[in-house]
């Protein structure tokens, strides 16, 4: 926890973006969060992406659960709209939002107990129904805001602080959302800003279901000798698939790199992710590919981080359902009460 | 690179952008803290041990400190550090207890300071109290230099330089005042032990024109007649005033005029506004009072007709710089211009001269007539002879007068001990920790945006019709706080231990300033480069940490840091710790 207000100070070279707005002016309140918490380092990432994706902040809405990591939103994009939800209901809520008005960017920031344990199959339905958003989980195995109980993510045979072992096996929440179909699926920590930042801009810039699950050690419960997810057991057993470049139209794609090192992917919107492969077999558009990848390394004792799968073409909730252009509560009324000519219409048809 | 060697005292001295550039190093966030904290005798008494006029420099200081602040990089302006001295001499109690009484008991070494300036004053300072005889020989009735015969009343009143003058003259030094020497051979046949010249650069540049014989009458050299102005000699001036120069001197002599009756005072200079050795202040000032300042314009002839002065001809430049960037000035082509006035005030620099010096003492000069000098121990060739402040190096300024003088009276009593001058004491250094629970610190360590704060001064038009009025009225208490407040207190160090980091990231993602990077190793000018924020003033050092378990080391761009102690706060293991560096140089008689 830190009281004192960060300094509006600034690096004189910290220029600002296309909107005017430095990177400091992403920040939010004040972070409560242990000192050394994985989750501000995500905090931090999200800022950067913002800030260098020009990002509106009155464009973004961040919806949450409960946690300490539920919690974080409050820590940056500090004029944002934003939603704590119901402990692990984050995903119908930010559904119920997004349906309204589709013309925010939807960020949903859960933890592992969140999403994993209470809130799990909401987290399901969420990534089975193309709901357009960037979901990320800061995962930590633990419940960190009610002192460290086991949640989910845990490994089975890892150790709590106290010296219990876990005996239930864990949720890998990348195999589950890839198997419900997301469109969307990472891995990464909190530790590394290099993969990380790169990875949220894709998500943002996706268009789709992007979900990111972020190992981010919780230093208080989860940090100790015996546990899977603190600082030292993540470095250490992290396997890197890919690192990820990402151009838009502007940008200038300078090619010098090895043939077959690196994979170009367009995006929906034009931009393209280049993806510079540490693994040479590793092909982030298969899904199936994806899913068989990740078990056989988790088998290994690895964990596996970067891009995991995308499907350049994601279909959302708003295609499926054929939505009206535009957020619900800006039609008038003209359109939402076409009048009585068009409900005989309607009730014609259905005789 | 290596990782950083901060046990070097040098290291987090420059840090402390402020005490480093100072001459004599004073620590300023040290006496800036205890202003805020309203001890006022305590400020007083760490800015008198080192500089030894706090509130004579607390006016009228050249301040070098300032242009050094590190928060002039971080916003448009410098900490008011001068400017909060003054206020730790103004708010003070009586503190004559708490100087260095006469000592009763004495060595009996006779030391000789000729010159009653600042640089002898200091020297009598040091040396007093260890017991030395000090005589203080002066051309004046009073003790102070130029201090007291060119600075003008209104920036500094006498009973300020009385006061501060006479805590030296009543530590017991003898008075030869009302005494111009002009042998320096008669004095060191006094016998005395060691002798400290510190006469100054006495001797005022002469512009000679056409026309200087003639209309003489009209035309003086600046700091004679500024000290004739000092001595009430002097009270007024004809109406139309031409200032020639563009240093401080010029300053001075057009704000005098402007007092004495000078109606429409110019001052011309030849190089451009920007290129103007006066300092940003005294031209400000100069213009607030209604002084205008004409550029580019090289003074040719006096026009006089038959002795009565009619003006100042001028050719007009313009700067030109060669292949290596040196400045030249050269004519426009443009006609001349004949700039009409009453009088001219020349204030275009100072000479030393030492004419009672005689050149056969054993005492070599260079080939500018300057006694040559080992720089450390201003010691001359003649080994009981010292030099110090302007007879030293040239004209420079208050406080590198008394750095010199400190460095001198070391010498000085190591000779007179029988020591090796080149033996110097080291300073004292002090690291603690700052750290008073987990989110308290002994120093007030949030940032205040608060930009600099105006000294209050008087009205411009009654400052003008009151000579000896002073014009900056200093900051009230409340002011000072606010200003006091605005120092970042970079004495209070970021110190790192690199077996307690956990990579966590966390001091870098709270750092305000992206002062922290953690990266790979490397060579200093390519990891400048891929720090968080680009490392660009060289000036400023970079602090490389132990290898980390990554493999990585931690960065830190002492640049900017604002030394707020938010890595410090943020770090789950103290990693970073907040310690304040405290450096007192070594005087006379310390080891
Ligand atoms: C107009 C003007 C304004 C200035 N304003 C500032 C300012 O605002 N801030 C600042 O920091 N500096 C200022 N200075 C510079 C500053 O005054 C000097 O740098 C400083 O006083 C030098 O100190 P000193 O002890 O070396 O010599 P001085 O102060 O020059 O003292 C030398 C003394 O020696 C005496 N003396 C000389 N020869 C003999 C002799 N043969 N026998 C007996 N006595 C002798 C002189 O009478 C004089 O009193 C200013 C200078 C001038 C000319
Ligand atoms: C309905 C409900 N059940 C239980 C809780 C108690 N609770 C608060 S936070 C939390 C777990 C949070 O864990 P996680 O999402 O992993 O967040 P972390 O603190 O680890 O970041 C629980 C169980 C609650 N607030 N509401
Ligand atoms: S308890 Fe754990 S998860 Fe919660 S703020 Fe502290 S370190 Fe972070
Ligand atoms: S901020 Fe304070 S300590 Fe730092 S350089 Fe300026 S005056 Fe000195
Ligand atoms: S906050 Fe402390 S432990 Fe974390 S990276 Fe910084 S110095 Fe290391
Ligand atoms: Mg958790």
């Amino acid at each position: 926890m830190t009281y004192l207000l960060k300094p509006k100070l600034h690096h004189p070279s910290l220029a600002p973006n296309a909107l005017g707005y430095t990177r400091r002016d992403y920040e939010g309140a004040i972070s409560t969060m242990c000192a050394g918490c994985g989750h501000d380092s995500i905090s931090a990432a999200l800022i950067q992406t913002c800030y260098e994706l020009d990002m509106e902040p009155h464009r973004v809405a961040k919806l949450s659960g409960i946690g300490c990591s539920s919690k974080s939103p409050d820590y940056f994009l500090g004029n944002s709209h934003g939603f704590n939800t119901v402990h692990g209901r984050m995903p119908s809520v930010l559904t119920g939002a997004n349906l309204a008005n589709r013309d925010l960017l939807y960020l949903g920031i859960s933890g592992d107990g969140d999403s994993a344990s209470i809130g799990l199959g909401q987290f399901a339905h969420a990534m089975r129904r193309g709901v357009q958003m960037v979901y990320v989980v800061e995962n930590n195995g633990v419940y960190g805001l009610t002192k460290g109980q086991f949640s989910a993510t845990a490994d089975k045979g890892s150790k709590s602080k106290g010296g219990v072992v876990n005996e239930d096996s864990a949720i890998d929440l990348c195999a589950l959302a890839l198997q419900m179909g997301a469109t969307f699926v990472a891995r990464s920590f909190s530790g590394d800003k290099g993969q990380l930042v790169p990875l949220l801009k894709a998500a943002f810039t996706h268009g789709g279901t992007a979900f990111i699950d972020v190992l981010s050690p919780c230093v208080t419960f989860n940090n100790h000798a015996g546990s899977t997810k603190s600082y030292d057991f993540v470095r250490e057993h992290n396997d890197a698939l890919n690192r990820l470049d990402i151009f838009f139209g502007k940008d200038e794609i300078v090619a010098d790199y090895a043939p077959g090192s690196v994979t170009d992917v367009r995006q929906h919107d034009g931009s393209i992710l280049r993806l510079h492969k540490l693994h040479d077999s590793y092909t982030p558009t298969d899904r199936i590919h994806a899913m068989r990848y990740l078990e056989e390394r988790k088998a290994l004792g690895q964990i596996v981080t970067g891009l995991l799968y995308m499907d350049a073409t994601p279909n959302t909730l708003h295609d499926n359902l054929n939505t009206v252009e535009g957020a619900l509560g800006i039609l008038g009324d003209k359109a939402l009460c076409p009048g009585q000519g068009n409900l005989d219409k309607i009730n014609a048809s259905l005789r | 690179m290596n990782p950083t060697d901060t046990r070097n005292p040098d290291y987090f001295h420059k840090v402390v952008d402020c005490q480093w550039a100072c001459p004599a190093h004073t620590p300023v966030p040290e006496y800036i803290r205890l202003i805020a904290a309203g001890r006022y005798d305590d400020a007083y008494m760490v800015n008198w041990k080192s500089n030894v006029f706090p509130g004579i420099l607390g006016r009228v200081c050249d301040r070098p400190c300032e242009p050094a602040c590190r928060r002039g990089r971080v916003e448009e302006q410098p900490v008011a550090i001068c400017r909060l001295k003054r206020v730790a001499a103004d708010h003070k109690s009586d503190i004559k207890s708490r100087l260095p009484a006469p000592v009763a008991q004495k060595n009996g070494k006779r030391i000789a300071c000729i010159g009653g300036g600042p640089a002898s004053l200091t020297v009598a300072r040091d040396l007093l109290p260890l017991g030395y005889d000090v005589a203080i020989y002066d051309g004046a009735d009073r003790a102070g230099g130029m201090i007291r015969s060119q600075i003008p009343k209104f920036r500094l009143p006498e009973a300020v330089i009385d006061e501060e003058v006479d805590y030296i003259l009543e530590m017991g030094a003898t008075r030869r005042f009302n005494t111009w020497v002009s042998s320096l051979k008669d004095i060191l046949a006094e016998g005395y032990d060691a002798v400290f010249v510190g006469t100054g650069a006495p001797r005022g540049r002469e512009a000679n024109l056409p026309g200087r014989k003639e209309a003489g009458a009209h035309i003086h050299i600046g700091i004679d007649w500024l000290s004739n102005v000092a001595f009430g000699h002097i009270e007024k001036i004809a109406s139309r005033v031409i200032v020639l120069g563009g240093g401080n001197t010029a300053m001075d002599c057009c704000r005098t005029a402007k007092r004495l009756g000078g109606s429409d005072v110019k001052v011309v200079v030849r190089s451009g506004y920007d290129e103007m050795k006066a300092s940003p202040w005294e031209r400000e000032d100069a213009q607030h009072e209604g002084v205008e300042i004409i550029n580019f314009m090289v003074p040719k002839e006096f026009r006089h007709d038959a002795g009565r002065l009619i003006g100042v001809v001028f050719e007009k430049v313009k700067a030109e710089y060669d292949a290596n960037g040196r400045r030249n000035l050269v004519p426009t082509g443009e006609p001349d211009q004949l700039l009409e006035c009453d009088a001219v005030l020349v204030a275009i620099g100072q000479e030393n001269a030492f004419p009672w010096i005689e050149r056969d003492l054993g005492i070599a000069f260079d080939k500018w007539d300057m006694p040559v000098l080992d720089q450390v121990t201003l010691q001359s060739t003649a080994p009981r002879v010292f030099f110090g402040g302007d007879a030293a190096l040239g004209p420079k300024n208050i406080i590198t007068a008394v750095a010199q003088a400190h460095d001198a009276a070391v010498s000085i009593d190591l000779f007179c001990q029988g020591r090796d001058v080149r033996q110097r004491p080291a300073p004292h250094t002090n690291l603690a920790s700052q750290k008073m629970g987990i989110h308290e610190w002994s120093y007030s360590n949030p940032v205040t945006l608060d930009l600099r704060h105006k000294v209050p001064t008087l009205d411009v038009a009654k400052a003008l019709k009151s000579p000896k009025s002073e014009f900056e009225l200093g900051f009230d208490l409340k002011l000072a706080y606010a200003e006091a407040e605005r120092c970042f207190n970079c004495d209070v160090q970021t110190v790192f231990s690199s077996k307690l980091c956990i990579e966590c990231d966390g001091c870098v993602d709270i750092c305000p300033v992206d002062c922290i990077t953690f990266t790979d190793n490397g060579e200093e000018t390519e990891l400048r480069t891929r720090l968080k924020a680009p490392a660009e003033n060289m000036g400023q050092a970079l602090f490389v940490s132990e290898t980390l378990q990554t493999g990585r080391v931690a960065v830190k761009d002492e640049d900017v840091c604002l030394h707020c102690g938010l890595c410090a706060e943020r770090c789950p293991t103290g990693a970073w710790d907040m310690q304040k560096f405290l450096l007192e140089m070594s005087h006379a008689g310390q080891s």
